[in-house]
C-alpha cells in the first residue's frame, strides 16, 4: 500500500496542518516508508495468537465515582490566548 | 452494517404524495448524559449550571500529558442500561479516539467507543396508540448497540461580535449513545420509543432523562421509500432536544424527501438541522471530510473488560422495569390502559402502590390516575411535586369505602386537602361533611321533594327514569351529603317504583 500526494494533502488538512508542496511531498516518501515497513509486518503469520494490547499482564486501572477535580477555572483558561469571565474566547464558529 | 428490515410494510402508516403513497424509515441514536458524580474519565464534577469552567480538569481541558482513568460507575450504568434494554452485554470493549477539531473538543478527538461497544443488540418493546378504535399495538424496536463516549463542551456565539465563548464544564462527562435499527415506520413511533428508552433510564437511574438541561438528546436518521421497496437515501438531523421536535423533525423531513423525489430529484445524504421556529429542517454545512473520523483505538486506556459475575451482581440488584411493573399490576385486576398510565414514571407507580397498599387497586387507580394526575395536569406539576399524600388520598378512599363520605364529597375533601393539607377524617370530622346515612332525615327530604314536585311524581310512574331527577334533588337539598344508594332506594319506594 502507498498513498498519493493528494491522499497526504487531505490527511493534513484533517488533521489541520499546513503542508507545502515542496514538504508534502517529502511527506508521502516518509509515510510510504512507514506503510511500506507495515506491510513487512503483515507478512509475518499470526494466526491464532491474541491481538497485544500491553506489553504488560494487567486489567485497566478503574476510579471511584468521586468528584476530585475541578474549581479552578482562572488556571485552566490560564494559557489561552483570549478569555472573559474564565470563558475561551475563541475566532467564531458558526457559520 | 447490514440493514434488514424486520417490519412488515402496513398501509395505516402510509403517508400520502402526490402521486403515490410513502413509507418513512427512521433509526434515532439517543445521546444519554449518565447519572455519575463525576465525569467519565476525570474527577471534575459532573453537576449542571455551574459557573464557566468551574468543572474542568487538567484532563478534560486536555492538557499534555494527561491520562484518563475510567469511572468504574459509568460501566456499572452503562450495564444496567444494556440490560434495561434486554441487551448482549459486551465482557470486553474498547475505546477508541474518533478524530476531529472543534473548539469545544480540546483533545482533538472524542473518546468514544466504535468497532468493539460494551453493549450489543437489544430490544425495546414500544406501546404505540391509541388508533380510532382506541387500541394499543405493541412492537418490538431492535436496539443495534450502546456505547460510552465523552460529551463535548458548550460553545456561545451570541456574547461578541466575534468571538464565540466556551465553557468546558460538559467536555468528558460520560454519554451512553444508544443507536436504533432502522425499524420506526412513523413520527408517533419514534417518540413513542424516545418515552419509552427515557422511562426506561428513569427507572433504572441511569439517566435523568432532563431534556430541557440537554441529558438526552437525539439524532434522527429519516429516508423515504414506496412501501416494501429498497431502503432510500437517508439524512441525518442533529441533535433534536425534545421528543416533539423529534416528531415535527420526521414529519418535516419525509414531506421534504418525497417532495424531491416525486418531482424526479434524488437524495442527497447529509447532516441537517431543525429549525423548531419554522418547523422544518435545513442543510446544516457542507462535510465532505466530515465523516472521516479516522478512528483508531485509545492508546491511553486498556481494553474494558469484566466479569460475568460482575454483570450477574448488576442484574440482580436492578429495581422492576416497566413492561414487568405493567403485567404485575395487570394481574392485580388493572386495565391495560390504567397500568401503563401508572407506570409511565417510577414515582407515579411507587405513588399507586403505596395508595393501593390495603386497598382495591381499581379504586386505588381511578384516584391517582383522575384525581391526582388531572390535578397536576390542570396545574401543570409533575409528581414530585404534590402536595397529597399517598397516605392523604388513601385516607379519603377508607372514608368513601366505610360510608363515611359520598363520592362527591370525596372530591371536595381532595380538593381541600390539595389547597390546604389536614388529615381526612379530622377534616370530615370538623367541617360536618359526613354522609347523611339517618334513613328518617333522608325520608323527609325525598317527602319533601315529591310534595313540591307533584306532576313530576305522577309522571315518574309512567316514566321510571324520571327517579333520577328526584334523586338529584334530593342529593342537592343535603349539598351531596345524603348517601346516594339510600336516596335512591327511598325516592323508587316512595314513587312505587320497582
Amino acid at each position: 500500500m502507498s498513498v498519493d500526494i493528494d491522499t497526504v494533502k487531505r490527511v493534513a488538512k484533517l488533521a489541520r496542518l499546513a503542508v507545502t508542496d515542496e514538504r508534502a511531498e517529502r511527506m508521502q516518501g516518509e509515510l510510504n516508508a512507514i506503510l511500506g515497513f507495515v506491510e513487512q509486518l503483515n507478512e509475518v503469520d499470526v494466526d491464532g495468537v491474541e491481538p497485544m494490547t500491553s506489553v504488560v499482564e494487567m486489567e485497566m486501572r478503574k476510579r471511584a465515582d468521586v468528584v476530585t477535580d475541578g474549581n479552578k477555572a482562572a488556571e485552566i483558561v490560564s494559557n489561552a490566548p483570549a478569555s472573559e469571565d474564565n470563558f475561551f474566547m475563541v475566532p467564531k464558529v458558526i457559520e | 452494517m447490514t440493514l434488514i428490515d424486520t417490519r412488515t410494510p402496513d398501509p395505516k402508516r402510509f403517508i400520502a404524495g402526490t402521486t403515490d403513497d410513502w413509507e418513512i424509515i427512521i433509526g434515532l441514536e439517543v445521546h444519554a448524559q449518565v447519572t455519575s458524580k463525576s465525569k467519565l474519565f476525570s474527577g471534575a464534577s459532573t453537576e449542571f449550571g455551574a459557573e464557566p469552567n468551574a468543572n474542568v480538569s487538567l484532563v478534560d481541558a486536555a492538557m499534555p500529558g494527561m491520562l484518563p482513568v475510567i469511572n468504574e460507575e459509568c460501566v456499572a450504568q452503562a450495564v444496567r442500561t444494556g440490560l434495561g434494554l434486554n441487551a448482549q452485554i459486551n465482557l470486553r470493549s474498547v475505546f477508541d479516539r474518533k478524530n476531529y477539531f472543534y473548539p469545544d473538543l480540546p483533545q482533538g478527538y472524542q473518546i468514544s467507543q466504535f468497532k468493539d461497544p460494551i453493549v450489543g443488540e437489544g430490544i425495546v418493546t414500544v406501546s404505540v396508540g391509541p388508533d380510532k378504535q382506541g387500541n394499543f399495538e405493541d412492537i418490538e424496536i431492535g436496539v443495534e448497540r450502546l456505547h460510552l463516549e465523552q460529551d463535548a463542551g458548550k460553545s456561545m456565539h451570541d456574547q461578541h461580535p466575534t468571538m464565540s465563548f466556551v465553557d468546558l464544564n460538559r467536555t468528558g462527562v460520560a454519554l451512553m449513545e444508544i443507536v436504533s435499527k432502522p425499524d420506526l415506520r412513523s413520527a408517533d413511533e419514534a417518540k413513542a420509543y424516545i418515552t419509552k428508552l427515557r422511562t426506561i433510564l428513569r427507572y433504572l437511574g441511569t439517566c435523568d432523562g432532563n431534556m430541557d438541561e440537554g441529558s438526552m438528546r437525539a439524532d434522527v436518521n429519516v429516508s423515504v421509500r414506496k412501501p416494501g421497496g429498497d431502503f432510500g437515501t437517508r439524512c441525518e438531523i442533529k441533535n433534536v432536544n425534545s421528543i416533539r421536535f423529534i416528531g415535527q423533525a420526521i414529519e418535516s423531513e419525509a414531506r421534504r424527501q418525497i417532495a424531491i423525489l416525486e418531482d424526479g430529484g434524488t437524495i442527497d445524504q447529509e447532516t441537517r438541522l431543525f429549525d423548531p421556529a419554522k418547523g422544518e429542517t435545513r442543510s446544516m454545512r457542507s462535510k465532505e471530510d466530515a465523516h472521516d473520523y479516522r478512528y483508531f483505538p485509545d492508546p491511553d486506556l486498556l481494553p474494558l473488560e469484566f466479569s460475568q459475575a460482575y454483570v450477574d451482581q448488576l442484574k440482580s440488584d436492578l429495581p422492576e422495569l416497566p413492561d414487568a411493573k405493567r403485567s404485575r399490576f395487570i394481574g392485580e385486576g388493572l386495565s391495560a390502559y390504567d397500568a401503563s398510565i401508572l407506570v409511565s414514571e417510577k414515582a407515579i407507580a411507587d405513588f399507586f402502590e403505596q395508595v393501593a397498599e390495603g386497598r382495591d387497586s381499581k379504586t386505588a387507580a381511578n384516584w391517582v390516575i383522575n384525581n391526582l394526575l388531572g390535578k397536576l395536569n390542570e396545574t401543570s406539576q409533575e409528581i414530585e411535586d404534590t402536595p397529597v399524600s399517598p397516605d392523604q388520598v388513601g385516607g379519603i378512599i377508607d372514608l368513601i369505602k366505610e360510608g363515611t363520605i359520598s363520592g362527591k364529597i370525596a372530591k371536595d375533601l381532595f380538593d381541600i386537602i390539595w389547597e390546604e393539607g389536614g388529615d381526612p377524617a379530622e377534616i370530615v370530622e370538623s367541617r360536618g361533611m359526613k354522609q347523611v346515612t339517618d334513613t328518617g332525615a333522608i325520608e323527609a327530604a325525598v317527602d319533601e321533594v315529591i310534595a313540591a314536585n307533584p306532576d313530576k311524581a305522577e309522571q315518574a310512574k309512567e316514566k321510571p327514569n324520571l327517579a333520577g331527577w328526584f334523586v338529584g334533588q334530593v342529593m342537592k337539598a343535603s349539598g351531596g351529603k345524603a348517601n346516594p344508594q339510600a336516596v335512591q332506594e327511598l325516592v323508587k319506594q316512595k314513587l312505587g317504583i320497582e
